[in-house]
């Protein structure tokens, strides 16, 4: 056995807590609320940095013939721009709130496997640096997010760009499955006396089930990265049509990977939307278990669903038929969603706080979003719009319409706990609007757009009747998002100088997270509530009544 | 409270996403196998019956991995080291055997920029190749801790842990060794 067990209170430095580094506890923290922490400023970094990407593709695409940036240059700022927001901003970011969130919201104390948690947003990080760093290698990456085969191989790529793309991405792939194997297990393993998966929060429920999303699609990844650097870097011929290669071999293995990655960063949004609604609706949410239920539905159906993204291809009608009727069916476990929340604020005596407005824009943004999509996995629509500016519209509506606007709600619900101070309302409002309005000024007219042809991915276009006062329009709308974006961290560090106290529970809400200190000392709980219900707060506040 | 066994859940989900990951690379052999018609494949390129003695090896090794943890369950540390070195060194055996085959191969100008059996074939052997080398690692540093004073629960939990990676990696190398080698005899 184990010798005599080590004092914990030897583990602390008799040195003043002022003499300790700060920085150097910040970088060997285990604890999941400082890790969480730091996935939440790292995103929050790269975002700055991909929509500054996105505006100079704006300014750009502003006027016809513009010569501001050279198409090469262009294409490096939308693959860097497309690679950032999705492997840098968009999953960690939902990971880092399911990091600091998850443990609390089941009563633990960490993590499950703490140092696992710790490599992995290490290894993020520096797959973050290792592929901003192809820009000083001389030549950033500039095959797009998805890197299509062969244009992604040495006969056309031939700078380093590419390989700092497949090694950054499978490092950060490696992270984000660390992660999600912690997830699982401390969901399985660590959830407080009581709390059964009938009772489990809906946030918790969806990083439960986009944790198992991340173990089956991310190695898929791994495995294709794997292939292409052995292609550039050992001269082989997975993906060339050279010596019996296969470019829709990229395909297939890149869209099995990328198409569950589509919900992997829309679930936890889904989480944070079913957190939000309810309680600012003051009632419990309408048809828990369909909600989880559903969820389960979109992840076993986004596993069969990835050659929608290649109908252009020419697989042949049986199997565009079947993966179009697939995709179609996605549509349905979605809108039980839509539905269970809008019956969740039915009724309710709903406040209208700055998170719960972001939380309404996403239910309006995400289902218009959802809707091009159905229109997409009808195969003669897409030969139509495929590769315009209708998808850019598409993905922007449900990647930035859905989840940011999410995340944002659970940012203005959850940072009175991370902090202990609450963000401006007043701020808030305008950061609101800024966005809301800014996001549709910029994306609604990409739909007409893509419509009238204008085909994405190209460095500009020529003078066709109305195309330039449409791009205008959209490069107006870019700039008012950024403007929000100034509010946004305007509004932070001023709150977090000046915000009133938050006290634990200021939205009187009814999760776990809510029954500890503001922010929650290392150990999170000094005891945790006893579980009885889907809401262990209002239980607590209402001894002997029966939920309703 | 904690339900399960942490170590062991934890491999076993992450063993999932290995799966996922090996299967990718099976399908993609198997997906080019066809598309070589001329230059080296694996009906004349490799030696099977060569390989099946290696393969011999570690599929031994995965059985005493499985008597090295009925002595550790049994308290006994001395005999338990002893099963652990026999595996270790069948271990070592199979990547010895497969470092001299691709000597072999690489000699005849077998390589991955040969053609796509070479792709292929050194893409999936090697990066199993790769998971045998882990697990010596993991494997030799489970041994230098018996030798430590508090080796305990928490210990045993990881030793677990690393025989069911061990006994997965063997796994798959049979899938392999079937599909690749064997299927040559047939």
């Amino acid at each position: 056995m184990s010798g005599v067990p080590f004092p914990s209170t030897a583990l602390d430095s008799d040195l003043p807590a002022h003499a300790r580094s700060t920085w150097l506890e910040w970088i060997s923290t285990v604890d999941h609320k400082r890790i969480g922490i730091l996935y939440l400023l790292t995103t929050l970094f790269f975002f700055g940095v991909g929509g500054i990407e996105a505006l100079l593709m704006r300014i750009q695409l502003a006027w016809p013939e513009n010569t501001f940036l050279g198409p090469d240059t262009y294409n490096q700022i939308f693959t860097m721009h497309g690679t950032t927001m999705v492997f840098l901003v968009v999953v960690p970011l939902l990971l880092g709130l399911a990091n600091y969130l998850t443990p609390l919201m089941i009563g633990a104390s960490d993590m499950a496997l703490p140092r696992l948690n710790a490599f992995s947003f290490w290894v993020f990080l520096f797959g973050g640096i290792l592929l901003y760093f192809s820009f000083a290698s001389g030549h950033a990456p500039s095959a797009g997010w998805f890197s299509y085969a062969p244009l992604s191989e040495t006969g056309y790529s031939t700078r380093s760009g590419l390989d700092y793309w497949a090694l950054a991405l499978l490092g950060i792939g490696v992270g984000t499955i660390a992660t999600a194997i912690n997830l699982i297990v401390t969901i399985v393993n660590l959830r407080t006396e009581g709390l059964t998966f009938r009772r489990l929060p809906l946030f918790v429920w969806m990083v439960f089930v986009n944790s198992f999303l991340i173990i089956f699609a991310l190695p898929a990844l791994n495995a294709t990265l794997a292939m292409l650097l052995v292609d550039r870097q050992l001269n082989a011929h997975f993906f060339t049509q050279l010596g019996g290669g296969s470019p829709i071999l990229w395909q297939h293995y890149f869209w099995s990977f990328g198409h569950p990655e589509v919900y992997i960063m829309v679930l936890p949004a889904f989480g944070i939307i079913s957190e939000v609604i309810p309680v600012f609706s003051r009632k419990p949410i309408f048809g828990y278990r369909f909600i989880a239920a559903s969820t389960v539905g979109i992840a076993l159906l986004s596993v069969g669903v990835w050659a929608h993204h290649m109908f252009a291809v020419g697989l042949g009608h049986a199997w565009e038929y079947a993966f179009g009727a697939s995709s179609l069916l996605i549509a349905i476990p979605t809108g039980v969603k839509v539905f269970n929340w809008i019956a969740t604020m039915w009724g309710g005596s709903i406040r209208f706080t700055t998170s719960m407005l972001f939380a309404i824009a996403f239910l309006f943004t995400f289902t218009i979003g959802g809707l091009s999509g159905v229109t997409f996995a009808t195969v003669p629509i897409d030969w139509q719009v495929t590769d315009s500016y209708y998808v850019v519209a598409h993905m922007h509506y449900v990647l930035f319409g859905g989840t940011l606007f999410a995340v944002m709600a659970g940012v203005y619900y959850w940072f009175p706990k991370m902090s202990g101070r609450m963000l401006s309302e007043s701020c808030g409002r305008i950061h609101f609007w800024l966005m809301f309005i800014g996001f549709h000024l910029t994306f609604f007219i990409q739909h007409i757009l893509g419509l009238d042809g204008m085909p994405r991915r190209v460095y500009t276009y020529a003078d066709h009747p109305g195309w330039a006062a449409m791009n205008m329009i959209s490069t107006i709308g870019a700039f008012v998002i950024g403007i929000s974006m100034l509010v946004f961290l305007a509004n932070i560090v001023m709150s977090l100088r000046r915000g009133a106290f938050a006290g634990d529970n200021p939205w009187n809400a009814w999760t776990l997270e809510w029954a500890t200190t503001s922010p929650p000392p290392e150990h999170n709980f000094d005891s945790v509530p006893p579980v009885r219900g889907l809401r262990p707060l209002w239980d607590l506040a209402h001894p002997g009544e029966q939920t309703p | 409270m904690t339900r399960y066994n942490t170590a062991k859940l934890s491999m076993a989900v992450f063993l999932a996403s290995e799966f996922v990951f090996f299967a990718f690379l099976i399908a993609a052999y198997v997906y080019f196998y066809g598309a070589v018609v001329q230059g080296p494949r694996a009906s004349n390129s490799l030696n099977p019956p060569r390989t099946l003695v290696f393969t011999m090896c570690l599929v031994a090794s995965s059985a005493t991995m499985w008597m090295a943890e009925r002595r550790l369950r049994n308290a006994d540390r001395r005999e338990f080291r002893i099963w652990l070195g026999l595996t270790i060194f069948l271990g070592a055996v199979f990547v010895f055997g497969q470092a001299t085959e691709y000597a072999g191969l690489i000699a005849k100008t077998i390589t991955p920029a040969r053609n796509l059996f070479g792709a292929t074939f050194f893409t999936l052997t090697g990066f199993h190749g790769l998971h045998v080398l882990a697990g010596l690692i993991s494997l030799s540093a489970l041994l230098g801790l018996t030798f430590r004073k508090n080796f305990g629960a928490k210990e045993i939990s990881g030793a677990g842990a690393i025989a069911m990676y061990w006994h997965f990696v063997d796994a798959v190398w049979v899938v392999i060794f079937c599909l690749v080698y064997a299927s040559v005899w047939i």
